[in-house]
């Protein structure tokens, strides 16, 4: 059990670290982010009152969109050099190896955008209430982005085309997006939101059981 | 022979593909004959046998479509994972082949359920499209299946393609609940269904014979349009083996 906790560090470590030496790879997502949260204001007008109503959607389709595009970091680095080849043939459990990755992804990608969606949300001068209710759906449901992503990712990677990537994965966010969106409007009038923070919870509690052993089995079937 | 190994033995013949060629040859001619009878059936009893609506007046008609393409629509969803899911499992060709034949036709029947329904909305709800569960929700289903078969036009490979494919569709499963019960958990604008218990219907028999007969006429011509590409799926696929080179050998005699 130690030496599984000791290898899930180690994995953690070592994509903590790539992405740090790497900059641009996990900056230029969250630009991608703040950019596209910019550019409501710019076509809708800024008439604050609209704007108001939006922004709590804005920033989740922003975050939806940022996700798509840094997704492909998680394996094609690793995908491109072959050590993913050497990762299925460790002797380690490749499940293991995956969680380590995609904890390593939430953590230089979820997180840091969370930080962010709250600056942008202090800043565009979203209700205190709304706001609460903004960071929990965004701290439930960016870990099931990351999870669910992986498993297309696994599956897509080395074909040719992100855009098979965006295709496949939207609808299956969908869901999270429909719940945290319930949880905001219902915040925004000041209702309670609980029941859409257990669904939330429920699909992530779903999504770590589940989505790395799918991970797993997609990148046998790549890379077979 | 206990039942468990006559069980088995009857699986893998199934599973091989010259006796699934053959034995489909068969189901499917039945198939397309149910099909037949029980869509006459059904139409004449949902267009012209049953009474209009008290509140919906002739419009309801179309639920003779809409609700057994939406029935299926999700019915072949799950059966595209779960023959996914069984060709992952134990390698099975066939069921490969089912999983990716099923896709096309999923698809067929949700843009016929959307459209369908988009039809009845306009005089009903004063527009083809409201953004409600349980349409957004069948939206995804839509979108589900045309990424299914973009994945499967980007592998080379056929049988990386379908595992592939599986593992995608039994993802995508998760959200099959969602769309069935969006009526129940959510106050939508779309109606309840109509047929939630079978010994207490909240629709009249006149108008629900109809719509088991045109329940049927669907799933059997699903049937019968699977098993035709099937069919020439499998030829395609086996096309080096001995069996097809002497059916196309037969062929040729009879044609010539």
């Amino acid at each position: 059990m130690n030496e599984y906790l000791n290898i899930f560090f180690v994995i953690l470590r070592r994509d903590l670290t790539l992405a740090f030496r790497n900059k641009s790879e996990f900056i230029n997502p969250l630009m991608f982010f703040v950019i596209i949260i910019i550019l409501f204001p710019l076509a809708f007008g800024s008439d604050s009152a609209l704007l108001k109503q939006l922004t709590s959607g804005i920033i989740w389709i922003s975050a939806l969109l940022a996700t798509c595009l840094s997704l492909e970091a998680i394996f094609r680095s690793d995908f491109e050099d072959g050590s993913i080849e050497q990762l299925t043939l460790a002797r380690y459990p490749l499940t293991l190896l995956v969680s380590a990755k995609v904890t390593a992804h939430w953590l230089t990608f979820g997180l840091p955008l969370i930080i962010v969606a709250l600056l942008t949300g202090l800043v565009l001068s979203v209700p205190s209430q709304t706001m609460l209710a903004l960071l929990i759906t965004l701290l439930l449901g960016t870990p099931v982005l990351s999870l669910i992503g992986a498993i297309t990712v696994a599956l897509t990677i080395g074909l040719r085309g992100g855009m098979l990537l965006s295709l496949l994965i939207l609808p299956l966010y969908m869901p999270v997006l429909i719940f945290s969106m319930l949880a905001v409007q219902n915040a925004t009038v000041g209702q309670s939101i609980a029941a859409e923070i257990y669904f939330l919870s429920g699909i992530l509690v779903l999504a770590i059981t589940l989505a790395p052993i799918t991970t797993a089995a997609a990148l046998r079937i790549r890379l077979s | 022979m206990s039942l468990y190994k006559k069980c088995h033995r009857w699986f893998h013949q199934f599973a091989s593909p010259k006796y699934f060629y053959d034995i489909s040859h068969i189901i499917s001619k039945y198939a397309i004959v149910v099909c037949i009878i029980c869509f006459i059936a059904g139409l004449y009893g949902g267009l012209i046998l049953a009474p209009a609506d008290y509140q919906q007046g002739d419009s309801f008609r179309i639920m003779y479509v809409h609700v057994p393409a939406a029935w299926m629509a999700l019915f072949v969803y799950v059966v595209m994972a779960v023959a996914g899911g069984i060709g992952l499992i134990w390698h099975i060709k066939l069921a490969e082949i089912v999983a990716r034949n099923s896709a096309p036709i999923g698809a067929s029947f949700t843009f016929l359920a959307l459209v369908s329904g988009a039809i009845w909305g306009k005089p009903m709800w004063g527009a083809y499209w409201v953004w409600d569960a349980r349409l957004t929700s069948f939206l995804i289903l839509f979108f589900l299946y045309l990424g299914y078969i973009a994945l499967q036009s980007a592998f080379e490979d056929r049988r990386v393609a379908a595992r592939a494919g599986a593992i995608l569709a039994l993802v995508g499963i998760v959200n099959i609940p969602i769309i069935h019960y969006s009526v129940e958990w959510w106050s939508t604008l779309h109606q309840g269904s109509i047929i939630s218990q079978i010994d207490k219907p909240t629709v009249h028999m006149s108008m629900l014979i109809p719509l088991i007969f045109m329940v049927l006429a669907f799933k059997t011509f699903y049937v019968t349009s699977l098993l035709i590409r099937v069919r020439t799926e499998i030829l395609e696929y086996e096309s080096n083996t001995s069996w097809v080179k002497q059916l196309l050998r037969d062929y040729k005699n009879v044609t010539n």
